[in-house]
């Protein structure tokens, strides 16, 4: 029972942007962290797995053990959803609409089963406040809070994020990646996460695969794959890595190994 | 079912917020109806023959008492301009309100995208040239061919829409593009006229009610109901493309071929509407902006209001295009512009509210 990636490629405009991407799992009830550089193919792979880019032939990518290849986008939303890093909308829609609307567009269903859910996630994203105000009226992190909520009200079997807390503030990453982590327990949701920040992958991912420049690099638990030398080879920079005991790891950026200038 | 945490007090209830404003929004269709209703029974009511109010109903309830004079003018003269009134309105908003959800742009409606002046060029070539494009009798040789234009135009939007990599802000660019072929083809109809066909011309490209019948009106309410349908069937998807392309396609919509079908379906309420109506700008955009001004972007609302809307400005302006000055009927296009303009302008820039 798992989200499983094997002999991934794929194509965009002639250029190859993901190569042989294999042996990657994401188990249900944990978050799986997608980490890399700029234009490593985070976004490209969790398009990819979610049916929204077209992979290679060859390509391999299975859910609970069906394989889902180029499978049409309908039937494979019911089971994953991707949750896109540019939230671009001016709608006129309310946060309230915006989340039934994502729950309406998975399943029919009537009565109000879906209204309960969608103020489920309004009150555990602390959003039943702004429940009435537009899209278009919503700040960065707000905005971002709101599509999570579209995301977990839909309750995918896997559920792939690109970047989801690169519009909050300190406070909602950890508050947001904490209950992300319990949700994901409790639900036995498969979670894959792009992010940026390394301090955060490692303490709430239980699992990190690295990509650099289209190709997997890495896969394992944060404490195997987050080392000085991998961070060098991966984002050409220094790092102080400290896994103290009971508390979060640390990993402070130094300095890049390569500088700018004329 | 629900998931209060003991102890803690919510201080709204967002479902009962949601079910409130649902209410509040089935009132105002309502109320809406029943203004459309009130405004077509005027829009027979008031004529330049001088019967009274009553003499007019009792003929609308029983033809059979009234007198052969008044019959005709009610049923075959006053019913089917004002029901065509209702639909070309409708028509038009529910083509704006689509037109500007499936590409993504606040001013995007039948003329502004060229539809309309294409629309006009086919008139021209049947006023001008007598020039047929279908093998239609004297009488529908001007709607003809307008139909048939109007769907060239969206036709060649759509084509163009499916080279890979089009966006839909060059969708829109297209269409501007395309109102400026036709309108540069029309001028060119306009400078070889003969004074005659030119009048001609100008009275159909001002838009006009006066030759409704009701082949016409069962034409146009046949391409709306078949349009609303399909529309209301898609109002969950048409309603998550707001979010963005990509944002639809990962809810499992085919975002290309929704907006084919939409965009079909949108040629084929503004051609209907053009070819019998003429050129009337102004509905198409405006509708759809005051709805979603009244009630948001939730399309099981958002597109029954704005067809109500647009019935409601063009059955308006068929009465007032009679009563301005008496005797006279004005081209209700004219009268679109310059009695709604001022109204509509007023209206957003009171509310204010980011829209789009």
């Amino acid at each position: 029972m798992s989200l499983t990636v094997n002999h991934l490629s794929c194509l965009m405009g002639g250029r190859l942007i993901l190569e042989n991407i294999d042996g990657l799992v994401a188990r249900p009830g944990e978050i799986t962290a997608l980490i890399g550089p700029n234009g490593a193919g985070k976004s490209t792979l969790l398009k990819g797995i979610a049916g929204l880019e077209h992979v290679a032939a060859g390509s391999r990518i299975t859910l609970d053990g069906q394989a889902l290849g180029n499978s049409a986008l309908a039937p494979r939303a019911e089971h994953l959803y991707y949750l896109p890093q540019q939230l671009g909308s001016s709608s006129a829609l309310n946060v309230f609409e915006a989340i039934l609307l994502a729950r309406r567009t998975r399943r029919k269903e009537s009565g109000r089963q879906g209204l309960y859910r969608v103020r489920d996630m309004l009150r555990a994203l602390e959003l039943e406040e702004m429940a009435e105000r537009p899209l278009a009226t919503l700040s960065g992190g707000e905005r971002q809070r709101v599509a999570l909520a579209q995301a977990m009200v839909r309750e995918p079997r896997a559920l792939l994020l690109d970047e989801p807390t690169s519009a909050l503030d300190l406070h909602h990453q950890l508050q947001v990646l904490d209950w992300l982590s319990r949700r994901a327990q409790e639900t036995s949701t498969i979670v894959v996460m792009a992010i940026h920040d390394l301090s955060l992958a490692a303490r709430f991912a239980a699992h990190l695969w690295v990509l650099k420049e289209g190709h997997g690099v890495a896969c394992g638990s944060p404490g195997d794959v987050l080392t000085p030398a991998r961070l060098r080879e991966v984002y050409a920079i220094e790092a102080h890595v400290e896994w103290p005991e009971n508390e979060p790891p640390r990993i402070t950026p130094l300095t890049a190994t390569r500088r700018l200038g004329i | 079912m629900t998931s209060v945490t003991p102890g803690t007090t919510h201080r709204v209830d967002s479902i009962d917020r949601y079910l409130a404003r649902r209410r509040w929004h089935l009132l105002l269709l309502a109320g809406m109806t029943a203004l459309v209703l009130l405004t077509f029974l005027a829009d027979v009511a008031i004529g330049p023959g001088r019967y009274s109010l009553g003499e007019v109903f009792s003929a609308l309830l029983s033809p059979g008492q009234a007198t052969d004079v008044l019959a005709v003018v009610v049923w075959e003269i006053r019913l089917p301009v004002a029901s065509m009134a209702v639909l070309v309105g409708g028509a038009l908003a529910l083509a704006g309100a689509e037109m500007q959800t499936i590409l993504d742009n606040p001013l995007a409606d039948p003329f502004t995208l060229g539809i309309s002046s294409a629309a006009s060029f086919g008139a021209a070539l049947a006023i001008v040239l007598g020039w047929g494009l279908v093998p239609l009798a004297g009488t529908l040789l001007v709607t003809g061919n307008a139909f048939v234009l109007a769907m060239l135009a969206t036709l060649s939007i759509w084509g163009i829409s499916r080279l890979r990599g089009v966006s839909v802000q060059t969708m829109v660019l297209m269409g501007i593009a395309i109102m400026f072929f036709f309108n540069a083809l029309l001028g060119l109809m306009q400078y070889l006229a003969s004074s005659e066909a030119l009048q001609q011309l100008v009275f159909w490209s001002l838009g006009s009610l006066a030759k409704a019948s009701w082949g016409k009106v069962g034409l146009l309410l046949l391409s709306v109901a078949l349009c609303t349908t399909i529309f209301l069937q898609a109002r969950w998807r048409l309603t998550a493309l707001r979010l963005g392309d990509l944002h639809a396609r990962a809810m499992g919509i085919d975002v290309g071929r929704l907006r084919m079908t939409v965009l079909l379906c949108c040629s084929l309420l503004a051609a209907t509407a053009v070819a019998f109506a003429g050129t009337i700008g102004f509905v198409g955009l405006v509708g759809p902006h005051i709805a979603r001004l009244l009630v948001g972007e939730d399309q099981r609302i958002f597109l029954p209001m704005a067809a109500l809307c647009g019935a409601l400005i063009m059955s308006l302006t068929s009465i007032l295009s009679k009563t301005l000055i008496p005797g006279i009927l004005f081209p209700v296009g004219i009268v679109t512009a310059l009695i709604g303009l001022p109204f509509f302008v007023s209206l957003i820039l009171r509310s204010r509210k980011e829209l789009w």
